[in-house]
């Protein structure tokens, strides 16, 4: 069953074609993400380090300015 | 009387070693910043002398505390780098500070620049380390346990202008840029309310409007006055309320559009129009307010959204810039300016290839889809985590760059070039310039003086003027002289 905000991203589907105005010069092109999404998350997946939990527990930084 | 444009940002970086027994943050950021400066031949000091961190703006000295400087440790924990910035330890954290750029766009390719160096460090300083550690970076600004670093940018600004302008012509937008500027948090920190996430990294972490501070009660504004330069002539605005970008787009517009906020403050025509009801309440709501939407208070009454303030500032710089202020960067600046604002306003998840914190939203509640998870897995926190993380290969936002995910403004051969070539239309390119040639000559450096070690002793060349020391100005003599040659034409010049 899928949450209302999970509802909401999918109704905003990233493959929607839309005229962006930005600085042609400046401009590369973009894949749309949703094309890729898939393999994107699949790549997540494999890449994203294995203990989260233990992982960010044991993140601690002194702080700084 | 408006002055050149000069702008530098300063990143102190997370770190971490994967495997380590006992994490010692302060060990591994000296080998870091070391493995880099061992790929240098020469071995060029900080020049401590020119610096003042506890002076205020506001016209007096902090008697607080004094800054302690061990000289023999000067060596290990500064590299003065030969594009110009600088690399060193800063308390527990690697940081790397952009060399002064002219303008946005150049500004977006030196610290770019800054995270290769970092990853050319890891890569060496990894060597030194167990088989199967692993020094792991990252371009974030807290450890989500409440130990926030800074991403700091710097301004540099006409003495003439009230510091009370400063003040009320900023904060406003301090509060509201963050829609744009900001690279995104899972969680809540430093007692502020619980969010599943937020806009800001950094916004839990100000708690005064107005102080000298960095590390504690961080204010808004910042009265550091070291201007590093003529304290006759310029003040340094020391910006302390920003989060470190992964995005191009978004470290483009966040110095661009501070740069024209300040000059219309410098012009006068901001005020006090804008000041906040309660800033400080105000920039943690907004950092909530995923819509953009929610209106804040000003101090008459009024109660307007961030997309409004920020677009009234817009307006402003239309009014007000003058045809010569209005150069191809700062145009194409004021075009993506309204851009952005229009779209956060209609379509906010088209800005997820433009901004960190819908890039990092979008990815996020996509994982959280598919894996059924909700905010508070350790998976959607490492994610958070991980994109920050500069490796090529496990960094989140390195791979939605690397498959043409993200909006770009440079190119990758801009931001390799200038790991090791200074700006040539600052004093940066006087610096760097002499540190590739006369390295072996020079004693120590920074912002505004070098130091060389001539046969007669040393001899200080200070450069108060960041505008100055160009490649126009400068070039000839420094790709025709000798060090002594060199010194005494500057010496003599002086006199």
């Amino acid at each position: 069953m899928p949450s209302e905000k999970q509802q909401e991203y999918r109704d905003h589907p990233m493959n929607e074609k839309e005229e962006i105005q930005t600085n042609p010069e400046l401009d590369e092109s973009v894949d749309e993400l949703t094309d890729d999404l898939e393999t994107l998350l699949d790549e997540i997946d494999e890449i994203l380090e294995e203990d989260s939990e233990e992982f960010v527990e044991n993140f601690i930084q002194r702080g700084g300015q | 009387m408006a002055i050149p444009t000069i702008i530098g940002t300063e990143t102190e970086f997370g770190i971490s070693v994967k495997n380590a027994k006992e994490q010692d943050p302060i060990a591994a950021s000296t080998l870091v910043v070391n493995a880099y400066k061992s790929r240098n031949l020469t071995s060029v000091s900080w020049d401590y002398g020119q610096e003042s961190p506890l002076t205020d703006a506001r016209g007096y000295i902090a008697e607080t505390g004094t800054i302690q400087i061990d000289e023999s440790n000067n060596n290990v924990i500064n590299d003065i780098l030969i594009n110009g910035g600088r690399y060193y330890v800063d308390h527990a954290h690697p940081e790397y500070c952009t060399p002064e750029c002219t303008n946005a766009r150049d500004l977006v390719i030196y610290e770019k620049a800054g995270e290769l160096i970092l990853e050319v460090s890891r890569l060496t300083a990894e060597e030194l380390l167990l088989d199967n550690q692993e020094i792991i970076i990252y371009k974030n600004n807290t450890d989500y346990k409440g130990h926030s670093y800074g991403s700091h940018e710097n301004y540099l600004m006409s003495r003439q202008v009230p510091f009370t302008d400063i003040v009320d012509g900023l904060i406003p937008f301090f509060v509201t840029r963050q829609i744009i500027t900001g690279s995104g948090k899972v969680g809540a920190e430093n007692g502020a309310d619980e969010t599943e996430y937020q806009i800001s990294q950094r916004s839990d972490f100000f708690e005064k409007e107005v102080g000298l501070s960095t590390m504690v009660e961080r204010p808004l504004i910042n009265t550091r006055d070291e201007p590093h330069a003529d304290s006759k002539e310029y003040r340094r605005l020391h910006v302390i309320v920003g989060d470190s970008n992964m995005s191009e787009y978004a470290i483009y517009l966040k110095v661009g559009i501070t740069s024209i906020v300040l000059q219309l403050i410098e012009k006068g025509v901001i005020g006090n129009k804008f000041c906040l009801q309660n800033p400080i309440a105000a920039i943690k709501t907004i950092s909530r307010d995923l819509s953009c939407n929610k209106k804040i208070e000003l101090h008459d009454g009024r109660k307007w959204s961030a997309i409004e303030i920020l677009q009234e500032y817009l307006t402003l710089a239309h009014q007000h810039l003058t045809q010569d202020e209005r150069t191809p960067i700062v145009e194409d600046i004021l075009e993506k300016w309204d851009f952005v604002l229009q779209s956060l306003k209609t379509d906010l998840l088209s800005m997820g290839q433009y901004l960190d914190w819908v890039i990092k939203k979008k990815l996020i509640d996509a994982y959280i889809e598919r894996h059924g998870l909700d905010w508070t897995d350790a998976r959607i926190r490492m994610l958070d985590l991980q994109y920050h993380d500069t490796r090529p290969e496990k960094g989140l936002y390195a791979r939605l760059q690397k498959n043409g995910h993200v909006k770009r403004i440079v190119t990758q051969e801009e931001i390799v070039n200038a790991i090791s070539h200074p700006p040539t239309d600052t004093r940066a390119f006087f610096r760097g310039t002499c540190l590739r040639k006369f390295g072996n000559d020079i004693h120590s450096a920074s912002w505004n003086s070098i130091i060389f070690n001539g046969p007669t002793g040393f001899d200080k060349i200070m450069m108060d003027r960041p505008h100055f020391g160009t490649d126009e100005i400068v070039g000839e003599l420094l790709h025709t002289c000798t060090v002594d040659e060199l010194v005494n034409k500057i010496k003599a010049d002086c006199n």
